[in-house]
C-alpha cells in the first residue's frame, strides 16, 4: 500500500465536503490530477502556449516538441512500436467512433458481423449500432455469465469468418471483471477479424503492452488516469492507420490543398484536425510520467490490495449484494443494498463527504442482464486508502440503519 | 443526520413505501414514459382526462425514493382536479424545486418534498413524474407548450433536463 506520499500530490483531496473529509470513490469516472498534471497544464499556458506544427517561431517549437513528447509517452506508456501508432483526440468515446467510421466504413459490408459484449459501456455499444446501420452488418453481443465473465469458447463460437470487428473492455466500468484480451485477439485474428480494446478502465489500473495483447485498436481516456479532460488516444498497428481515411478535414491535417481535391499527411497528422487538446495531451504526458515514476506494477498492487480489502469487508455486509467476479477483477465495486435505492444510497454518503456513483453507469445492456434498475459504484485509484474503505463501510451500516429507522 | 431527515420525511418515506395509485389504468386516455438516461429512473404514468378533469391518474416504475415518492404524491393531488389546475400545481412545484417560495394551496404531502431543493443532484428526481404529468395534459388536450396561455416552469427551469419520452394518446383523445 502506498503512504500519504502518493495522495499528498492531489491538492483536490484536501477539502472538506459537507463538513466532513473529502472521500472520493469516484475514480472510474474521472480520476483527481495530480500537481505534476496541473503544473504542466498551467505551465504550457503559462510559458509557452502555441499552435503547434505550423509555427516558426520559438514558442510553437517549444510546444510542438512538447506535444510530440507526450505522443512519445503514450507510446512507451503501452509499448507501442512506433510514434506513429498513436493518435490524439478527445477522449475514449471519440476514439472509438473514429475507428467505427473510419476503420469500420470502409471495411465493413453488408452481412458482415461485428462482435462485441454485454457488460460494454456505451461507447463501446452505439459507434457499432450506428455502424451495423449504416453498412448493413450484424451486431452480435458476447453472453455474459452470473459471475460477470465472458467465456472464451463464446468468443470461439461467435467469431466466425463473416466478422470484420471485435470490440470489447479490457476492464468493465461496472463489474471491474479483466477481459482475456490476448485470448480474444488470438482467436479473432485466426478469423481475420481486427480486435479493439476499450481502455477506458485498462490503462489507469493495468500494465499494457499493445505488442504482447496484439490487438489492432487500444483505447486510451486521458482524464480516467489522472491526465485533463478532453484528451485520448488512439493506438492503431501502423499498416492500419496508414490505410485509413480522416473522418475529419481541415487545418492541419492536410498535404497539399487544391481547389477540388486535397491529399493528407502521415499517419497520426492526417488524423489530427484542427487545434488540438495541446495543453491536455501535455498535462496527459505528465500524468504517464506520474505513474511511470511509481511503477504501474505497484499501481496495480496498491489497487488489488484496496479491492480485495473491500470484498473482504463486504463480503458479510447484511443486505449487500456485490456484483461482478470475485478473483481477477480490478478496482471498483458496484453493489445495492436490500431496500435502499442506489440514489438513496448516493446522497447519503454525499452528506458524509463520501463521492461515489449511481446509475447506469452508461452501461444500460449490462444493467438490464443485472436485472436492477440502478447500481452504487465506489471506485479506487492510487490515493485511496483502506480507512477510506473503513468509513464506507461504516456509513454505508449506518444508510441502512437509517432507512430501516425511517421505514419503521 | 439532521440534514437528511430533511430530505426524507416521514411522509415521503411512506409513499415510498405504500404507493398510492401505483399500477396501469386500462382507459388510460394518454400514456407517458419518461426516463432520466444519467440515472436510470423510468416513470409511466397514465392519465384518464374527461371534460377537461382529470378522472384517474396511474404511475409505474423504477426509481428511488423521492422520484416514486413523488409520484405518488402527485398523483393524489391531481386526480379530480382541473387540467389547469394540475398544471399549476406543477408551475408552483417546479418553483418550489428551485428553492422560490411559492403558495402551497392543494400542496398537503407535496410540501413534505420541499428539501429536494437543498440536493440539486435529486430535483429531477422528484420532478420526473411532473413532467411526465405535463406532458401528458398538453399532448392529450394538445396544449402548446409555446403559446404562453399556460406557463410551464418545469421546462423554464429545468431546459436541460435530458429526459427521454415517449407518449401514446389513446385515440378517443383525438376525438
Amino acid at each position: 500500500m502506498f503512504g500519504n506520499e502518493i495522495r499528498e500530490q492531489f491538492p483536490i483531496l484536501k477539502q472538506r465536503v459537507n463538513d466532513k473529509p473529502l472521500i472520493y470513490l469516484d475514480s472510474a469516472a474521472t480520476a483527481h490530477k495530480p500537481l505534476a498534471v496541473i503544473n504542466a497544464v498551467d505551465d504550457f499556458y503559462r510559458n509557452y502556449n502555441s499552435n503547434i506544427h505550423r509555427g516558426s517561431h520559438a514558442l510553437a517549437l517549444r510546444a510542438t516538441d512538447a506535444y510530440e513528447a507526450a505522443r512519445e509517452k503514450v507510446r512507451k506508456f503501452i509499448n507501442a512500436r512506433h510514434d506513429s501508432e498513436i493518435v490524439f483526440n478527445r477522449g475514449a468515446s471519440s476514439g472509438i467512433n473514429f475507428v467505427a467510421q473510419s476503420y469500420g466504413m470502409a471495411n465493413v459490408n453488408e452481412g458482415d458481423e461485428i462482435l462485441i459484449s454485454l457488460m460494454e459501456h456505451h461507447s463501446n455499444i452505439i459507434p457499432w449500432q450506428q455502424l451495423a446501420k449504416k453498412r448493413g452488418a450484424v451486431l452480435k453481443y458476447l453472453p455474459l455469465y452470473p459471475d460477470g465473465t465472458i467465456k472464451l469458447a463464446d468468443v470461439r463460437e461467435m467469431v466466425t469468418d463473416r466478422t470484420k470487428i471485435v470490440a470489447i473492455t479490457h476492464i468493465s466500468n461496472v463489474l471491474g471483471t479483466i477481459n482475456p484480451v490476448k485470448e480474444i485477439v488470438e482467436i479473432a485474428h485466426q478469423k481475420g477479424a481486427v480486435v479493439l480494446i476499450d481502455g477506458a478502465q485498462g490503462a489507469p489500473h493495468k500494465r499494457v503492452d499493445v505488442q504482447n495483447i496484439n490487438c489492432d485498436f487500444y483505447i486510451i481516456s486521458g482524464h480516467k488516469m489522472g491526465g485533463p479532460t478532453g484528451i485520448g488516444a488512439v493506438y492503431g498497428k501502423k499498416q492500419l492507420l496508414d490505410n485509413m481515411e480522416p473522418i475529419e478535414f481541415g487545418g492541419e491535417m492536410m498535404g497539399t490543398v487544391g481547389l477540388y481535391d486535397s491529399t493528407w499527411k502521415d499517419a497520426p497528422l492526417k488524423f489530427e484536425t484542427g487545434t488540438m487538446p495541446i495543453a491536455g495531451a501535455i498535462g496527459l504526458g505528465a500524468m504517464i510520467d506520474f505513474l511511470e515514476e511509481i511503477g504501474m506494477d505497484k499501481v496495480e498492487a496498491h489497487e488489488n490490495e484496496l479491492v480485495n480489502y473491500a470484498l473482504g469487508r463486504f463480503a458479510n455486509f447484511p443486505g449487500l449484494t456485490i456484483y461482478g467476479p470475485l478473483t481477477n477483477r480490478s478496482s471498483l465495486i458496484s453493489f445495492n443494498l436490500e431496500g435502499v435505492h442506489p440514489h438513496d444510497i448516493a446522497t447519503v454518503l454525499d452528506l458524509a463527504g463520501i463521492a461515489i456513483r449511481a446509475g447506469e453507469h452508461c452501461a444500460e445492456p449490462l444493467t438490464r442482464f443485472l436485472q436492477v434498475p440502478a447500481t452504487a459504484r465506489a471506485s479506487f485509484y492510487i490515493y485511496n486508502t483502506r480507512e477510506e474503505i473503513d468509513i464506507l463501510y461504516s456509513e454505508l451500516e449506518k444508510t441502512k440503519e437509517y432507512f430501516g429507522n425511517v421505514f419503521a | 443526520m439532521s440534514s437528511l431527515d430533511d430530505l426524507y420525511r416521514k411522509v415521503i418515506m411512506d409513499h415510498y413505501q405504500s404507493p398510492r395509485n401505483r399500477g396501469q389504468l386500462p382507459d388510460a386516455d394518454a400514456t407517458i414514459q419518461l426516463k432520466n438516461p444519467s440515472c436510470g429512473d423510468q416513470i409511466q404514468l397514465q392519465l384518464k382526462i374527461e371534460d377537461g378533469h382529470i378522472r384517474d391518474a396511474k404511475y409505474d416504475g423504477e426509481g428511488c425514493s423521492i422520484s416514486m415518492a413523488s409520484a405518488s404524491m402527485m398523483t393524489e393531488a391531481i386526480i379530480g382536479k382541473q387540467v389547469d389546475e394540475a398544471l399549476d400545481l406543477a408551475n408552483r412545484f417546479s418553483k418550489m424545486m428551485v428553492g422560490e417560495d411559492v403558495d402551497t394551496t392543494g400542496f398537503e404531502d407535496i410540501e413534505a418534498l420541499q428539501g429536494v431543493c437543498k440536493f440539486p443532484a435529486r430535483i429531477k428526481c422528484a420532478t420526473l413524474s411532473w413532467k411526465a404529468m405535463e406532458k401528458g395534459i398538453c399532448e392529450r388536450c394538445d396544449y402548446d407548450l409555446e403559446c404562453g396561455c399556460h406557463k410551464h416552469p418545469l421546462t423554464d427551469a429545468e431546459t436541460d433536463d435530458g429526459a427521454i419520452s415517449e407518449v401514446k394518446i389513446a385515440d378517443s383523445a383525438t376525438e
